[in-house]
């Protein structure tokens, strides 16, 4: 049996694992697709920062992991797929047979139409090769400018702050992090940031990147509209919707990903904004699978398929198509959305629906001085969804409450009281119950 | 180390809050907690103040083995010019509150003047805030603990507050923490009350350094070892809680009943240690819940109870339902044994509205039997208790009289002037049974002739915590001496009382001596501080500190005329019992016990006393 | 055999003195708030519940753990964090649905509990034997092991 694994994120590495653990006869080759060895991209912010240098981000960091394994890697770019020969094409003219094949090939940055967007200093933050360009231009004191306050926008904000650039950050969105946190805490967020020295414009789009030389042919106007004035090293002119004008040494664009499906046009192969799979992780060909951010998993709130863009998803996606690829025949329950943010020392996360339900309820505390804050909603006495602020102790116990379906009883009208308690309810529940 | 080298002044006129170093000179020599405290206390006040004008100060202090993991390690004691005894106070408490400010990064909270209107500190490690308490004033120790956790959004924050009893002046309030932990006695929380001071809460995570952690370990390993094999403090009162004491006190004939007429008690088997754990033909179910312990307490006396549901005092309440801080010995003496009352369950609710709304349930239950005997003999009546039938052995007058003192309401109002103050507004002070305006604990003196010596001398007055000579006349602990012979009682209360003041300041709890001596307690003290921590500089200590107590009294204008007991026992002999016909000997042990001190014969230290002890 | 912690809620007293040999075990100070151990008091209940990580098997945390910094100690079974590869992103802090890993900002590592490298500070330190280090199959963990299959997120069938 040969086992493909196509891509060498988390989703591509942890079913390779899976595969050798529930195989141990078959052959596994594991693709990446960059010149690298499989690591991680979660780790690229502290590659930024120089926490940890380049090989800090490799997934497995044993010597000669994958040959103790017996897991092959190669690299090579999929461009194309034959569901029935069972093959696969490469953009180096090579191919490659499989039996089973697991489609993990993540997702890459989506580049906003937007003049000027391919200049030089201009870059996405996804693969190391984009952190090691940052990491040339960023350096302390320069200016740069960070479209998208998203989540990636917002992990990447806090390795640029820490890098000592002069920061700006552009959000179209009316709050940072829309899709992780309810305007409250977006907005609590944002003043964080901005108590530590970093500019943050919501609600505005940049209009388009020239370079500055260009300025001059502008003459006065264009020194008007600017806040502050250019620096040597600045080599981009960023126009804002507002009318005003940022001089940039760098631009980093985080304005959203796609999933990495182009290679499979033509193989019949079922996407829709992602591809789609069962609660198996198998795709609409016999012996392909799918996993991580380029599938449509199982969501565990809302019971239909998405999406997740995040790394424990991945994993365990990974974990669940290896199982049904060496013939476990493993259900998937489904995973929680669920992430944690540290901007610039403000910890936040989010769980499951933290947004609420139709019928559910929400209760929610919020301290703006002390920059605490905790939303916990729910169906009835079952919590879906939660968002916390400043809370780094047991908040896995979110999770677990969660995704156990736990029915809180009594323990509801306490937290309606004090919603803090929610550790001691998932304490009383799972050890006294 | 040991010490965490900072002190937070807080002065409530002026709403300031700042820090200050320690004195690490005073901490070699006072070593913390109580020695250190009264040092600051005397060093700050002049001890002739009114106890509730805003120039008393209220001190709040760890030990330096405070938050450390020596056994019994979380205690804090309060200390001020008692409002109870206008003495020296200082109040010791187990619970959480001590380790957590400790944590916070405090040895000391001093609190000067008074607040305009009413206020809570707030203290978030080295952070220090004053913050409008108006909504908190009015209730009780348990909903302030519930609301000043859920407005700080902080279920680990520790409170010590007082409860309504020491907003309306109640003379023995207390400062609670933790819900049913509490520096109980002389009116501490009196005097927190009068400076509009609700709480203070606290939340720390900075944590407790020490000097020599392995040989820290060393000596914490062999003195919890020595606990555990003990059999009081590894079997006894874990097991029982000082309730183990309710027949063994009865049968020695030292258990003073109906406002000490009577030294033992017909019911104190139902409401004793085994009363507790039987399970109740109505529900099934025993009021002891089961027992608990204080921060690092390798003990675990502590009495968590239950009220049956049925039971009149809490039928219709089911806030009281839940279970909480159950009956100790002295408790259940007071409440129970003087008053008559013989009804656990009254007790235990009478208990609990104690520390609900803060209130020393001794002298509480003191004070309401001797209403009682005021009723019997008629100075009181009805008119007077607003229709309160208050006779001894009459449990529904209890409950009714916890609740209304708990909250200064009606007759409770008078109840909560202490015994001293009530007997003699109503003609009688020789009923007030007590030393120096405090009342005293559970031990009749008649019974135990040590325990005269050690109430009449005891600088906070009548108290068993300052030298609990009942551990040698009756448990023989460190030996036995007969309870009735006054002989060597001089040099036995003496030598208790040091020893106990080097405990006290240490920041462990006093149960501990059942099992150690300073043989076990210096070792961890000298691994925890610098300084050489000898058993001999630990005994001088305690000897230091209690003739600075005795100095602030002198100061306070107290003499020797304070160092007595009530006419009852230096007169009225006991009627049963191993004691039959005895009186308290004090006029034998008193003179011997100031000539060992170094005083004169009126009770002042000597210079050369002073001299020997640097003070 | 590999051993686990076996936690008796009933025996333990709340006297927190596995949270300071924790801590001192592994921060060097006592500090409850450092501890990989925590004591849950309920007050009303008379219960105290002393609580850590069981060294699940389906280790959610080290599955999340972005740059493998989350390893089985093959000696004890205990998944144990190591720090210098942990880049501290807390990932594992939300992955854990027992609520037993934490952040420690003052480092800005995560911490769990290691089992002390087969030498629990925590069991040591208890007074009543609330806490024991025990062979891992007759423990008293199948409560907390129920807890876990429900949180799974595999389920098989047929
Ligand atoms: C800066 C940054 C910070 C992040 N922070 C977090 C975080 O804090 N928490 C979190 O949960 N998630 C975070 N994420 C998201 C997380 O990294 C992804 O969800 C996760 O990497 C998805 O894993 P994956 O294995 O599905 O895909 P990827 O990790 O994207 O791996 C895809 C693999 O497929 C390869 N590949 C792609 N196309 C082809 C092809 N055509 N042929 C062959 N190989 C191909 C790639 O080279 C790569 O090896 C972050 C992402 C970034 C970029
Ligand atoms: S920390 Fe949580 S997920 Fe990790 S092994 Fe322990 S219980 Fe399992
Ligand atoms: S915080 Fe450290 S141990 Fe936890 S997932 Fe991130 S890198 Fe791994
Ligand atoms: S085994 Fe060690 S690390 Fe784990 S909780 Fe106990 S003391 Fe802490």
């Amino acid at each position: 049996m040969h086992y493909v694994v196509l891509g060498a994120g988390p989703a591509g590495v942890v079913a390779a694992e899976t595969l050798r653990t529930a195989d141990r006869a078959g052959t596994i080759t594991l693709v990446g697709g960059e010149p690298e060895p499989p690591y991680s991209r979660m780790a690229i912010p502290y590659f930024l920062t120089g926490k940890i240098p380049a090989e800090g981000t490799h997934l497995r960091k044993a010597p000669g992991y994958y040959d103790t394994l017996g897991i092959g890697f190669r690299q090579g770019t999929a461009e194309g797929l034959d569901t029935d020969a069972k093959r696969i094409a490469f953009a180096d003219g090579s191919h490659l047979h499989y039996d089973r094949l697991l489609i993990a090939t993540g997702a890459r940055p989506v580049r906003p139409p937007i003049a000027g967007l391919e200049r030089k200093a201009v870059h996405h933050c996804w693969t190391l090769e984009d952190a090691r360009n940052i990491v040339t231009l960023a350096e302390p004191g320069s200016h740069v400018v960070l479209m998208g306050a998203g989540f990636i926008g917002c992990i990447v904000l806090e390795a640029l702050a820490m890098r000592g650039v002069n920061l700006t950050v552009v959000e179209m969105g009316d709050r940072m992090v829309p899709r992780m946190m309810n305007p409250t805490a977006g907005t609590m967020i944002r003043k964080w940031c901005e108590t530590k020295g970093v500019r943050v414009l919501t609600s505005t789009r940049i209009k388009s990147l020239q370079s500055v030389a260009a300025e001059k042919s502008r003459g006065i106007f264009g020194f008007l509209r600017r806040k502050e004035a250019p620096r040597d090293s600045d080599t981009i002119d960023v126009e804002l919707d507002t009318g005003e004008m940022l001089a940039a040494h760098l631009v980093v664009v985080c304005a959203g990903v796609k999933p990495n499906t182009d290679f499979l046009e033509g193989s019949g192969i079922r996407t829709d904004g992602g591809i789609l799979v069962d609660r198996y992780m198998r795709t609409s060909a016999n012996d392909v699978y799918a996993a991580g951010d380029v599938a449509r998993g199982y969501d565990f709130s809302t019971k239909g398929h998405d999406v997740h863009a995040i790394q424990p998803t991945a994993s365990e996606h990974g974990r669940i198509a290896a199982l049904n690829m060496a013939g476990h025949n493993v259900q998937y329950n489904g995973s929680l959305q669920m992430n944690v943010l540290d901007t610039l020392g403000l910890i936040s996360s989010s769980f499951g629906l933290w947004d609420g339900v139709e019928g559910g309820e929400a209760v929610e505390v919020v301290d703006h001085d002390a920059y605490r804050y905790l939303c916990l909603q729910f169906k009835d006495d079952v919590l879906v969804g939660g968002t916390a602020i400043g809370m780094t102790q047991h908040i896995g116990c979110l999770r677990g409450l969660i995704q156990a379906g736990t029915r809180l009883g009594p323990w509801k009208e306490r937290l309606r009281r004090d919603p803090m308690r929610i550790m001691d309810a998932y304490v009383a529940h799972s050890q006294m119950a | 180390m040991g010490w965490a080298g900072k002190i937070l002044r807080v002065n409530l006129t002026a709403g300031t809050v700042k820090s200050e170093p320690l004195n690490m000179e005073w901490a070699q020599r006072y070593l913390g907690s109580r020695g250190l405290g009264t040092k600051y206390l005397m060093e700050e006040i002049d001890p002739r103040v009114d106890p509730l004008s805003p120039d008393n100060k209220l001190l709040f202090a760890t030990g330096p083995l405070t938050g450390t993991m020596a056994s019994t390690g979380g205690r804090y004691t309060v200390i001020t010019k008692g409002a109870l005894t206008g003495a020296i106070a200082c109040s010791n408490s187990g619970g959480f509150f001590g380790n957590e400010l400790k944590n916070a990064g405090w040895d000391m909270i001093i609190v000067e003047g008074r607040a305009a209107s009413p206020v809570y500190l707030h203290v978030e490690n080295q952070t220090a805030r004053l913050l409008p308490a108006d909504d908190l004033w009015g209730t009780s120790v348990w909903h302030t603990e519930e609301a000043i956790k859920a407005k700080h959004h902080d279920p680990q924050i520790r409170i010590a507050s007082i409860g309504v009893a020491g907003e309306k002046g109640v003379k023995y309030a207390c400062v609670v923490n933790d819900l049913h932990r509490a520096a109980g006695r002389s009116g501490v929380g009196t005097v927190m009350g009068s400076k509009n001071l609700k709480a203070i809460a606290v939340r720390g995570t900075l944590g407790v350094r020490i000097k020599d952690f392995d040989a820290f370990f060393r000596a914490t390993e062999a003195a919890k070892a020595v606990l555990a094999g003990n059999a009081v403090t590894g079997q006894g009162l874990p097991a029982y809680g000082t309730q183990v004491l309710m027949n063994v006190i009865n049968e020695s004939g030292a258990m003073p009943t109906r406002n000490h007429r009577d030294i033992q008690f017909e019911g104190a088997h139902k409401i004793s240690a085994e009363a507790m754990a039987e399970k109740r033909p109505t529900d099934g179910k025993a009021n002891l819940a089961r027992n608990g312990a204080c921060f690092g307490c390798t003990i675990a006396c502590g009495r968590i109870s239950q009220i049956d549901r049925t039971h009149f005092s809490v039928k219709d309440k089911p806030q009281y339902w839940g279970a909480s801080g159950g009956l100790e010995y002295e408790a259940a003496w007071a409440l129970g044994s003087n008053t008559g009352v013989d009804d656990l369950e009254a007790l235990t609710y009478a208990n609990f509205i104690c520390n609900e709304q803060g209130m020393d349930p001794i002298s509480f239950g003191a004070t309401v039997s001797a209403a009682m005997e005021l009723f019997e003999i008629g100075a009181i009546t009805t008119r007077e208790t607003g229709g309160i039938e208050l006779r001894f052995g009459s449990a529904e007058a209890l409950v009714k009289l916890a609740e209304l003192t708990g909250k200064g309401e009606g007759f409770g109002a008078e109840i909560g002037l202490g015994s001293r103050l009530l007997t003699a507004k109503y003609g009688h002070p020789d009923l007030h049974m007590g030393v120096k305006g405090q009342e005293f604990p559970a031990y009749d003196s008649r019974g135990i002739q040590g325990m005269g010596l050690t109430y009449a001398t005891s600088n906070r007055g009548a108290c068993h915590l300052r030298s609990y000579t009942v551990a040698s006349e009756i448990l023989g602990i460190p030996e036995k001496t007969d309870p009735l012979a006054t002989d060597g009682k001089a040099g036995l209360v003496k030598a208790f009382q040091d020893a106990t003041a080097a405990f006290d300041s240490a920041g462990i709890c006093i149960f501990t001596s059942f099992a150690w001596t300073l043989q076990d307690v210096a070792p961890q003290v000298d691994a925890a501080c610098e300084g050489d921590w000898t058993v001999e500089k630990m005994l001088e200590v305690g000897e230091r500190i209690w003739n600075l107590e005795r100095q602030f009294n002198l100061a306070a204008g107290l003499t020797a005329k304070d160092d007595t007991l009530p006419k009852r026992l230096l007169k009225e002999a006991a009627k049963t019992g191993p004691a039959t016909g005895r009186v308290n000997d004090l006029g034998k042990m008193l003179p011997e016990y100031y000539a060992l001190r170094g005083w004169s014969p009126d009770g002042v230290p000597s210079n050369e006393t002073l001299a020997r002890l640097a003070l | 055999m590999q051993r686990s912690l076996n936690i008796d809620p009933g025996k333990c007293t709340g006297c927190r003195q596995c949270e300071m040999a924790c801590s001192y075990e592994n921060e060097k100070v006592f500090n409850p708030s450092k501890s990989r151990i925590r004591v849950f008091t309920f007050d009303a209940e008379a219960r105290f519940v002393p609580y850590t990580c069981t060294q699940c098997a389906e280790a959610w945390c080290m599955r999340a753990c972005p740059v493998d910094a989350i390893r089985i100690n093959l000696g004890t079974g205990a998944k144990e964090i190591h720090n210098d590869v942990c880049v501290g992103c807390k990932v594992c802090t939300i992955a854990c649905p027992f609520g037993t890993v934490n952040y420690n900002a003052d480092t800005g590592k995560v911490m769990k509990c290691d089992l002390c490298e087969g030498d629990p500070a925590c069991a040591k330190a208890c007074p009543t034997a609330a806490i024991t280090y025990v062979d891992a199959n007759w423990t008293g963990l199948d409560k907390m092991r129920m807890w876990a299959a429900k949180t799974d997120s595999a389920m098989t069938a047929n």
